[in-house]
């Protein structure tokens, strides 16, 4: 079957020079297609992940009673949502990468303790972060007030009510406005390519620069990548949203 | 499966809209003739071939190409500044008509644009490296990062050849930056574009310790499909004459080039036998 495969793109090219599947016929190649299909789903799993946690935080953070929290939180949400991905990317892994410690295996090279897939991680997920605390503040906002006084009049102090009563209801109207961001944040992990990390674009980018007759092909795969993983995400969360309707609540 | 293949075949050359016709139309030609004006892709990042001077301006080696080349047609010249990421794209999709952007004349990219004969620069494979490191021989980047540029052919390489791991950046000035931020211990490019970095006094822990490989010929090009007609044919007369009158090493001296023994052997070559 993989000989099949190999001799049909192999055949492909010969007809049709401008349609060089490479990856489908070099075995080093397709390493490359398959090293950045895992960096990509890497990048994209923990920014997932930190970025959902960062809004949960966020959007507790921004109902304080504390005055500076709410500050803080609201300079990082202007901060982050309002300026492009590319830029901090740059920013984060050229400028504040100077300031990490690194450590040197050979006197001269200063290889940071936060590598460029890390920088890439934190900078993706404070971006999405950012959109998930406001993607949350509406959710919070939806529940009743008498919903939270009920749950105050049962004892629950603040933290208490937010845990158990508020972010359950406010996380499953938030789920449809969290689910656009994630597509996107899993969209604008391609970015990372700006300071060299090698996921998939990154890898593409190399296979058509090596093999300029590999242009068209690359990308056609690049979309058929991203529709896959787009796709899978946002099964998933449909699913979850789902199961996690509560009948008769008019979610 | 033979019909399978043939119908997938045509329905890609179908979409892709290749010209399998052999004929001359001189689309390109007649459009730059017709127009008065011909628009010709270049580096603005790539000191002394193109590069912007300080009131912005794109000058270079082969921005003075580009304009002998446009006054000899009789119109005018519009620069448009290329990546080496995309310059292909450009030429094949109309966007330029003519291409001069320190390309290596490659048999993969002969496939996809009208590379013209002869070449007109060559140029090898070198890195530059700090001068601490003493770096002597290829041997020595095996395992090591080392900061490239996506879209450099020889990036495939020194991976290969030398185990080094290549972290390619988008652009120059990204990759150089990440050499003196220390996160990779050489910077692997062009030698005679290294070779004038270094001589401009801003590098100066720096240096070129490897002997250069690859040494491999530049060549301008003009779209596919004009490749053997009009447009092809008078690029390649063009540069015939400017390596055998030696007007590309003048151009060469013009820019603080250091001097070529391609050029050189090149003028040698097609000297004059009435002389």
């Amino acid at each position: 079957m993989i000989d099949f495969i190999r001799q049909f793109f192999l055949d492909l090219y010969e007809v049709a020079p401008r349609w060089n599947f490479i990856f489908f016929h070099d075995p080093v190649q397709w390493e490359r297609v398959v090293e950045g299909f895992w960096v990509t789903l890497e990048l994209s799993v923990a920014c997932v992940i930190f970025s959902v946690l960062i809004g949960i935080v966020g959007a507790w953070a921004q109902g304080s009673p504390n005055r500076v929290l709410r500050a803080v939180v609201q300079g990082y949400i202007q901060f982050f949502r309002n300026t492009p991905p590319f830029v901090q990317l740059l920013f984060f892994y050229f400028a504040l990468g100077q300031f990490t410690p690194t450590y040197s295996p050979d006197g001269w090279l200063e290889v940071p303790v936060i590598t460029n897939v890390g920088w890439a991680i934190i900078s993706l997920s404070f971006f999405a972060g950012a959109f998930n605390v406001e993607i949350f503040r509406s959710g919070i906002e939806a529940v009743p007030d008498s919903t939270k006084e009920a749950a105050e009049a049962l004892g629950f102090n603040r933290l208490q009510t937010y845990i158990y009563i508020v972010f359950p209801l406010a996380f499953r109207v938030s789920l449809p406005a969290l689910n656009n961001n994630l597509v996107n944040l899993v969209k604008t992990t391609t970015q990372a390519l700006a300071i060299a990390v090698p996921e998939l674009l990154y890898q593409f980018v190399g296979i058509w620069n090596d093999y300029p007759s590999a242009m068209y092909p690359s990308l056609t795969m690049v979309f058929l990548i991203y529709i896959g993983l787009v796709g899978i995400l946002v099964f998933s969360m449909h699913r979850w949203e789902k199961a996690m309707r509560i009948p008769g609540y008019g979610l | 499966m033979k019909k399978v293949f043939m119908l997938s075949a045509a329905v890609l050359m179908a979409s892709a809209g290749i010209a399998t016709a052999a004929q001359c139309t001189n689309d390109t030609w007649n459009k730059v003739m017709s127009r008065g004006k011909m628009v010709v892709g270049v580096k603005a990042d790539y000191k002394p071939w193109g590069f912007r001077d300080e009131s912005g301006n794109l000058v270079g080696m082969e921005i003075d190409m580009a304009k002998a080349a446009a006054e000899a047609m009789g119109v005018d010249v519009e620069l448009v500044p290329v990546q080496s990421s995309n310059r292909m794209q450009f030429l094949e999709q109309g966007k330029i008509d003519l291409m001069i952007a320190t390309m290596s004349d490659r048999p993969d990219r002969r496939k996809i644009v009208g590379i013209v004969q002869p070449n007109y620069y060559t140029s090898g494979t070198n890195i530059m490296a700090p001068k601490a490191l003493g770096l002597t021989k290829w041997e020595d980047l095996r395992g090591k990062p080392i900061c490239g540029k996506q879209g450099a052919f020889y990036n495939k390489i020194v991976t290969e050849r030398y185990g080094a791991k290549v972290i390619a950046f988008t652009g120059n000035a990204e990759a150089k930056q990440a050499l003196r931020d220390k996160k990779c211990i050489a910077w692997v490019y062009d030698d005679s574009s290294i070779g004038s970095d270094l001589a401009s006094g801003n590098w100066d822990d720096f240096e070129m310790p490897l002997s250069s490989e690859d040494d491999n010929p530049w060549g301008l090009a003009v779209p596919l499909a004009e490749k053997d007609c009009i447009f092809g044919n008078f690029m390649s007369g063009l540069s015939y004459n400017w390596l055998q009158n030696g007007q590309l090493i003048e151009w060469e001296k013009k820019w603080g080039i250091k001097p070529t023994s391609f050029l050189a052997d090149k003028k040698e070559r097609f000297k004059d036998w009435i002389e």
